[in-house]
Parts: structure tokens; sequence; C-alpha cells
């Protein structure tokens, strides 16, 4: 009697304990890469802001110098070209991760650590030369526009850096693990978005100034 | 809801395979058009080829354009299929509201200051 009551209280239970399991048998990551994604995307609307902001000001010079007097084109296409090789060399460690070399996805971070810090010491050379000139953010609402544009491109590659020495170490103690492989992933759209937003700031902001 | 024990395996790497992964093949392909389209904008503007200075604008707008879409097809691996066709919406919806806000942004104040030339006939003036 005791038996036939529990098992018709119990019988409802499994399924619902089903159904909980399937909810998970998503594995590690697919939310994590569209939640990822919409970082990204939010983070675009940030830039967005800023572009707007730039676009608005960018003839605002308030007697102060203008975008053919200080930027310097040969910098800026080299600066182009570090941030442009650093996306495939990542693309590389990505294929190494693929392939489950340890080593070579360690290699082709470095690699790319060391594009993007040559991108963000040339950017900083600039910012340095272009304030010894007397081009400060306050001098007109157009640097004011060009520091904060520019500067919060530079500082997230920098974090992008930082974030890249973090996943060598990683890799380096767990090895090609799920989740590294998830964070790598993550950081893979980060660096490559970093490089979309560039396009946008060498066009509009570099190549178009020149052009007024 | 359907997915068996044996197959677990897989499907749990489906979500994460499905997208930031691409070939060599396409991050060679997307890196030499990449190479291409940066290339061009600079070179149109160092030597003023065009001699125009709006086609000039013209065309590093629409090269930058390309390049974009060049960048998140091939290095983002963005398509129909990734995350069940999520990426794709969120991304389409992202650059309409990335349009509005920029072209939007531009034009107004441009109106603006098209309208407030008597008062600031030496100050800025329009845009673009």
């Amino acid at each position: 009697m005791a038996n036939d009551l529990s098992g018709v209280l119990m019988a409802p239970r499994p399924p619902f304990h089903l159904i909980d399991e399937d909810g998970h048998a998503h594995g590690p990551g697919g939310a994590t890469m569209l939640g990822f994604w919409i970082y990204l995307m939010s983070d675009a609307l940030i830039f967005a802001t800023l572009f707007a902001v730039f676009g608005v000001l960018s003839t605002s010079y308030a007697g102060g110098p203008t975008p053919r007097q200080i930027f310097e084109l040969p910098l800026v296409a080299l600066n182009t070209s570090m941030l442009l090789v650093s996306s495939i060399t990542y693309g590389f460690a990505m294929l190494a991760m693929d392939r489950g070399s340890t080593k070579g996805t360690q290699a082709w971070l470095l690699v790319t650590a060391l594009f993007g810090a040559a991108f963000v010491g040339i950017e900083l050379h600039e910012f340095a030369g272009m304030i010894a000139e007397g081009a400060t953010p306050e001098r007109s609402a157009f640097l004011s526009a060009f520091f904060t544009l520019v500067g919060t491109h530079g500082a997230h590659v920098t974090f992008g850096l930082v974030w890249i020495g973090v996943m060598v170490t990683q890799v380096q103690q767990h090895g090609l693990i799920p989740e590294n492989r998830r964070r790598l992933l993550c950081l893979s759209l980060f660096w490559h978005f970093l490089d979309i937003i560039w396009i946008g700031v060498f066009t509009f902001v570099y190549l178009l100034g020149v052009l007024r | 809801m359907s997915t068996s024990a044996a197959g677990h395996q897989q499907a749990s790497h489906a979500p994460i395979e499905a997208m930031g992964h691409g070939s060599m093949k396409s991050y060679l392909v997307g890196f030499g058009l990449a190479a291409l389209l940066t290339a061009g904008p600079f070179w149109l503007v160092m030597t003023g080829v065009l001699g125009s200075v709006p086609a000039t604008i013209a065309a590093i707008f629409l090269m930058a354009g390309v390049q974009m879409i060049v960048h998140v097809v091939c290095f983002l691996h963005v398509n129909r299929s990734a995350e069940g066709g999520w990426t794709l919406v969120a991304l389409i919806f992202t650059s309409v509201l990335l349009l509005i806000l920029i072209v939007g942004s531009l034009w107004i104040m441009y109106h603006l200051n098209s309208n407030m030339m008597p008062m600031s006939a030496g100050g800025n003036g329009g845009l673009l």
C-alpha cells in the first residue's frame, strides 16, 4: 500500500527532471557566445555615439590645428597594417586551437599581442607628437572628440592585450579545455570587432579629415 | 528536446563551433581582400589620383563599407546559421541603430548649423 502510494506520488517527477536535464544539454559556450556577441553589439553603439560626436564636431577647430596639419597618413597606414596583420594572426591561433595544438595557439596569441602592442605603441607615439605640438584634447572640440574616439578604441585594444596575456597563461595552466576554447572564441570576436571599428576610424577620422 | 544520449557529445560542441570558427581559406581570402580595401583608400587619398574630393570621399566610404562586410563574413564568420541566426539578427539590428544614430546626428546638426549661419558666420561652419 505504501509502495503504491509513493509510486503515484513519485510518478510525475521524472518527466520534469528530464526536461531540466535537456535544458542544460546545449553544452558550455552556446549562451555565452551569443551573450558576448550582444555585448559587442552594445559596444558598437558606444562607438556609434562617439563617431556621431566626432562627425558633428569634426570641423570645430576653434582656430586650432586642422586634421591636415596634425595627421600623418604614412603613420596611420603603418598602424592600420599592424592591426590588420594581428587580425589574421589571431585567426591562425584559432586554427591552431582547432588542430588541438597548445603550443601553436600560444605562439600565435603572442604574435598577435606583439602586433597589438605595436599598434598601441604607434598610437601613443602619435598622441605624444600631437600633444607636443600643442594639439591637446582641450585645444578644440575637434581635438576633444578625436582623442575620445581614438582613445576609446586604443583602450579597448589595450584591454584586449591584457586578455591575450591572461589566455596565454590559462592555456599554459589548463591546456585547451572547453572553457579555454570558449574564452578564446570570445576574445577572437572581440579582437576582430576592434579591427572593424578601426576601419571606421581610419576612413571617417583620418582619411576624411585630410581630404577636407 | 530530442537530443539523444549518443548525440550529446556532438550537440554540446555544436554551439561553440557555430561561431568564430573559420578555415585557413576564409582567413587568407579575408586578409587579401582586407589588405586591398585598406591600401586602396590610403592610395586614393595620398595620391589624389581621382582629382575630385567628393568622388574620393564616396570611394573611400564605399571601400570601408565593403571591408567591414568582408571582416564580418571572413573573420567573424557571421552567417544565417550561426547561433540559430540570432547573431545575424543582432548585427542587422545594431547596424540599423548605428546608421540612425550617426546619419541622424550629422543630418540634424548640419541643418542646425545652416540655420545658425548668420549668427556664427566666422565660427564652425558646415559638416562634411
